[in-house]
């Protein structure tokens, strides 16, 4: 029994990203298709409030709504707040305030920023309006921000058909997030053991199975798994399946076999590329050892043996 | 304290696509609340709760919908709760508005899963990159085709089973005009001749990725006497999970499914599922796992879940029909496909599916899986209300 | 209805980061703490439910992982809500209430160190008008309490004036409150004129207006009637249980009130006799202000002895945490009626309202 080293903490990057399609729906398909014509759009509720930005559905009565109407690009600050350090993907690179804006004409307020000198320049009733920005592609952002404005109220808002040539119907909406991936206590201890291409599965103190990779608690007993035990390397390929669909991001010529192997000493197979014999020899039950390649934390794939096949007696638990 | 029945009087869907690109998510969803309040014929006033689900919020980039959705389903100033249960999670999320019903802490209450994968790529959503793990696989289908393989060899299976069962449900999917794939000139041939993606799965045994939505409405004893349509009656609802990976699973045919069908099937007093079930809905997201669960489900006994299949059983004349809706092989938008099972199960013994109606259907098994075979949701649901 | 106790509490120590741990490794000696406080094995436990989001740690499926700690095996009945624990505790109290459970556990966790939590939670937000303009966390939140300073009538339950110097005198009670809280990630204050010599976060917030960013989790055991008396000494009973959601846009509400909190309490019972006792999920200084003046809670009343969210705010477990610490304190007989709310979305769109009594000892 070898007492579990205490881990260097691992961690590496780990960017969530997608560029999300949405469709839109009429209402907000009006909506952004207007701020492209600098064009602001409201819609009025059943009961007569207008709601800027206009929703398909109203928050008070959950009436579906297509009343459009339009507004002034003017407006009254409601509430506001300074942001000293803008952060990525915020509409203004310099400090701004972010402000909520009833336009004229309409009853509910549009969150967007304020582009201002400083805090002492911004407070709730003052005047504003919108900055347009100068390519505009039917989007919020098509709003660059409001400024200060001290020129005339707009009056009250007229009934708009919605209709534009050429409108917009979806949306791209790229989204990053970026975040520290650290796998934690077990799994860090395993993947070091993996570095000397060596695997090492880590015992249950109820059960007494051995767990690879270890996941930090035996999953049937909840409690951490803690000793540390060599397992394999050779094993023995409980099931798998061929792969003739290229994915993508994935450099893997198809088809290529993904099979489960159990490792000699392990409770449960862990999931490895056969490779070293055509994809269509492969058979439950073929006795495999890992091949390491330079630089690569895990084995690149594991090949036969040329042990005898296991009889399916042998690891038919572990399907 | 006896629990509150709880009867299904509204039941709606979206027209499942590929990209419902003219609805944004709130439109979606609204459209199958609004169908399935048109169905109980009731307003929004008449809902006390809203209970939604769906599969990880990175398929839409959006964390908590709900929150964005609230006012698209009538929940300001209501309680809204939110499940997610992996794949099982359209099932689950009906269980827990049942629940709500059943405790008397609601009388009516909608409950509601969607997903519109068009917004980004399934593909994508289930793998997202892990630093330090190996990638070998992107999708679900290479995660399930071992555990086919392996029920293959257990059971010594033709290999012809899945294409029979993928035939069979797009065939069904054909009297269903809600459904994703209306392949009209599909043959059993081109099943059997499509491209084999994740040996032993090919193309036509995997389901789609779909846009779509599915809402019922859930309520008590007195709730279903004013319903205009005949109810159904849930007799019985249960979860069951069990861990990812762990020694001892058995991926062919887990515990948690077998432990919860005998849940359900105790509550609903049934003995013999084979003779007293009329209809399943079952979720099927690769042709092989209709007979894999017909013998989880105690429809079959072991390893002869498969003859059933063969000899036509499961056909939707056959005399236990498995997914005469078309099931997951024809929709699937995922988060709600396991509450369209739920629903369809519903729709059978009310007499309301339409086309692909059932004979005489009164009693009708919903059942959902997710994550790792490890999340299982199921209800059974009849014409008439439970005992006592 | 049937009689349903919170009989065991427990959560980790809370801590900006906590890289050594996986999200299991963090919560399993939480789960373990629990069930031996009241000497239940996992499979004793008749429901299990969850809450998390995987958004926090950029990981879809998280709670599948989580689960590895329960020791899931046989099988168990068990649900997930993609929502703060306190929701997993709703969930499950209703399976109590139907008599379908005797006993469940209630657990959440929430890692936020792996993100930037303040651009993650933009991603809660409207997708087409709001969100592609990444509005932070805390932006939001300084827009709601600038509302409330400027609110003609900006004046809480007891009538004293709302102003910067009563937000620093939140932040100072409670994270002096904290300094009792074993758990809690932020202790100790100067007084509230000395906080207001700091530099703005985001006017008119200061950084000691805002909760910590940090790792935790948490845990509860519930039981019915005689049960719970059996594994409690003090059960903390739950006399009511509510919550309610708002409309989702800032613009549409009006930010200075939280009606949601009040109709939830209404719901709940809150109103029907005066507590002594409050734990108020309030990550933002503001935010507690609005929510005093809604449940009516005076100066007799507690509020947040544990320090609330402005000492640990880990998201997902915060609101749970609210209602655990309430029912400690019925536990060891510092309170005999509490209060304890929980809070999801942005600028309280969403609110959960428990009242919890213990028997007369």
């Amino acid at each position: 029994m070898t007492p579990a080293p205490s881990p260097e903490v691992l961690q590496a990057p780990l960017v969530v990203e997608f560029p999300f399609t949405r469709s839109l729906g009429p209402v907000q398909s009006a909506f952004l298709t207007g701020l492209r014509t600098r064009t602001v759009l409201g819609v009025r509720t059943t009961d007569g409030r207008v709601l800027m930005p206009p929703v398909e559905y109203d928050p008070v009565t959950a009436d579906e709504l297509s009343d459009l109407v339009e507004v002034a690009p003017t407006g009254t600050v409601t509430t506001w707040a300074w942001n000293p350090a803008p952060r990525r993907g915020q509409p203004l690179d310099t400090p701004f305030a972010w402000v909520l804006v009833r336009l004229d004409g309409a009853d509910t307020a549009l969150l967007h920023a304020l582009d201002a000198s400083g805090p002492d320049a911004v407070r709730t009733g003052m005047r504003v309006r919108i900055r347009w920005a100068g390519e505009r592609v039917g989007a919020i952002t098509d709003i660059a921000c409001f400024e200060p404005y001290d020129g005339a109220e707009g009056g009250e808002a007229v009934p708009h058909s919605g209709e534009f040539t050429d409108p917009v119907t979806g949306i791209v909406a790229p989204a990053r997030l970026d975040y520290t991936y650290a796998p934690g206590r077990a799994q860090s201890r395993y993947l070091k053991a993996l570095a000397d291409h060596t695997t090492r599965g880590e015992r249950c103190p109820s059960c007494r199975k051995v767990y690879v990779p270890p996941r930090g608690a035996c999953p049937t007993c909840g409690v951490a798994t803690d000793e540390q035990v060599e397992v394999g390397p050779r094993g023995t390929v409980t099931t798998f399946c061929i792969v003739n669909i290229k994915a993508r991001n994935l450099d893997i010529e198809v088809p290529y076999v993904y099979a489960h192997i159990a490792l000699d000493g392990a409770g449960l197979a862990l999931h490895g590329r056969v490779g070293g014999i055509p994809y269509d020899q492969v058979r439950m039950g073929l006795r495999v050892e890992p091949v390491w390649s330079e630089g690569s934390r895990y084995p690149d794939h594991y090949r036969p043996t040329g042990e005898p096949d296991a009889d399916y007696d042998t690891y038919k638990e572990l399907l | 304290m006896t629990k509150e029945p709880v009867a299904v009087v509204g039941i709606g869907q979206t027209k499942h696509t590929a990209a419902r690109r003219d609805v944004s998510l709130a439109g979606l969803v609204r459209e199958a609340a609004v169908r399935a309040l048109e169905d109980a014929q009731l307003t929004w006033a008449d809902i006390d709760a809203v209970v939604i689900g769906k599969a990880p919020d990175f398929f839409e980039g959006v964390m908590m919908p709900e929150l964005y959705l609230a006012d698209a389903l009538g929940a300001v100033g209501k309680p809204m709760l939110r499940v997610h249960t992996a794949g099982s999670v359209g099932g689950s999320t009906a269980l827990v508005a049942s629940g709500l019903v059943a405790a008397r802490v609601h009388r009516t209450v909608l409950t509601l899963a969607f997903e519109k994968q068009s917004e980004s790529n399934a593909m994508w959503g289930l793998s997202l990159p892990i630093p330090f793990q190996q990638p070998l696989l992107a999708g679900a289908g290479g995660f399930f085709a071992p555990h086919v393989r392996a029920y293959m060899r257990r059971t010594g299976a033709p290999s012809g089973i899945g294409a029979l069962v993928a035939y069979k449900d797009r065939r069904n999917a054909l009297r269903n005009p809600y459904a994703h794939l209306h392949e009209h000139d599909l043959t059993l041939e081109k099943v059997r001749s499509s491209p084999m993606l994740w040996d032993p799965i090919r193309y036509s045994e995997t389901c789609p990725s779909s846009d779509g939505a599915c809402a019922m409405v859930l309520t008590d004893r007195a709730g279903a006497d004013r319903a205009p349509y005949p109810p159904a009656w849930m007799h019985g609802g249960a979860m069951r999970s069990e861990p990812t990976l762990f020694a001892g699973k058995d991926c062919v045919s887990p515990r948690a499914g077998r432990d919860c069908a005998a849940d359900v099937y105790r509550q609903a007093g049934i003995t013999d599922p084979r003779r007293e079930i009329d209809a399943v809905e079952m979720y099927v997201p690769f042709s092989w796992y209709e007979p894999m669960w017909l013998e989880n489900l105690g429809f079959a006994d072991e390893g002869e879940g498969w003859k059933l299949t063969e000899s036509g059983v499961t056909e939707i004349d056959g005399d236990l029909p498995v997914n005469p809706s078309g099931g997951v092989l024809s929709t699937n938008p995922i988060g709600a496909s396991g509450m369209l099972r739920f629903a369809e199960a519903a729709l059978q013994v009310r007499g309301r599916a339409g086309e692909h109606q059932v004979d005489g259907a009164r009693k009708a098994l919903g059942h959902a899986y997710g994550g790792g075979s490890q999340f299982f949701s199921m209800w059974v649901v009849a014409d008439t209300p439970p005992a006592d | 209805m049937r009689e349903v106790a919170i009989v065991a509490f427990g959560q980790s120590d809370h801590r900006r980061e906590s890289a050594e741990v996986s999200e299991v490794e963090m919560l399993m000696p939480v789960l373990h703490e629990v069930l031996d406080a009241v000497g239940l094995r996992a499979d004793e436990i008749d429901f299990t439910c969850s809450g998390s989001c995987d958004y926090l740690a950029g990981r879809a499926f998280s709670f599948t992982m989580a689960l590895d700690g329960v020791g899931a095996w046989p099988p168990i009945s068990e649900s997930h809500v993609e929502m703060d624990g306190a929701w997993a505790l709703y969930e499950a109290w209703t399976r109590l209430l139907a008599g379908e459970a005797e006993t469940a556990l209630v657990y959440s966790y929430g890692k936020s160190s792996p993100g930037d939590l303040r651009e993650v939670l933009t991603r809660q937000l409207d997708p087409y008008y709001v969100a592609p303009l990444w509005p932070d966390s805390v932006s939001l939140a300084a827009l709601q309490a600038q509302a409330l300073l400027d609110a003609e009538d900006a004046e809480d339950a007891e009538d004293t004036v709302v102003d910067e110097r009563a937000l620093a005198a939140v932040a100072a009670r409670s994270r002096i409150a904290a300094e009792d809280n074993p758990h809690a990630q932020v202790t100790g204050s100067p007084p509230p004129e000395a906080l207001l010599e700091d530099p703005y976060l985001v006017r008119p917030l200061r950084r000691h207006d805002c909760p910590p960013v940090g790792d935790g989790a948490a845990a509860v055991v519930l039981a019915a009637g005689d049960t719970a008396r059996r594994l409690c000494r003090r059960p903390a009973w739950i006399r009511g249980m509510d919550h309610r959601m708002e409309a989702h846009s800032l613009g549409v509400r009006d930010l200075t009130r939280s009606p949601s909190t009040r109709l939830a309490a209404e719901r709940a019972g809150a109103f029907e006799a005066p507590a002594d006792l409050a734990e108020l999920h309030a990550p933002f200084t503001s935010q507690e202000l609005i929510l005093r003046r809604e449940l009516g809670l005076g100066e007799g009343v507690r509020v947040n002895p544990s320090g609330g969210a402005l000492a640990a705010n880990p998201m997902m477990a915060a609101g749970l945490i609210r209602l655990g610490e309430a029912a400690a304190a019925i536990h060891r007989g510092a309170a005999d009626r509490a209060l304890a709310h929980a809070t999801s979305g942005p600028c309280l769109q969403q609110n959960l309202v428990a009242v919890l009594e213990g028997d007369v000892l």
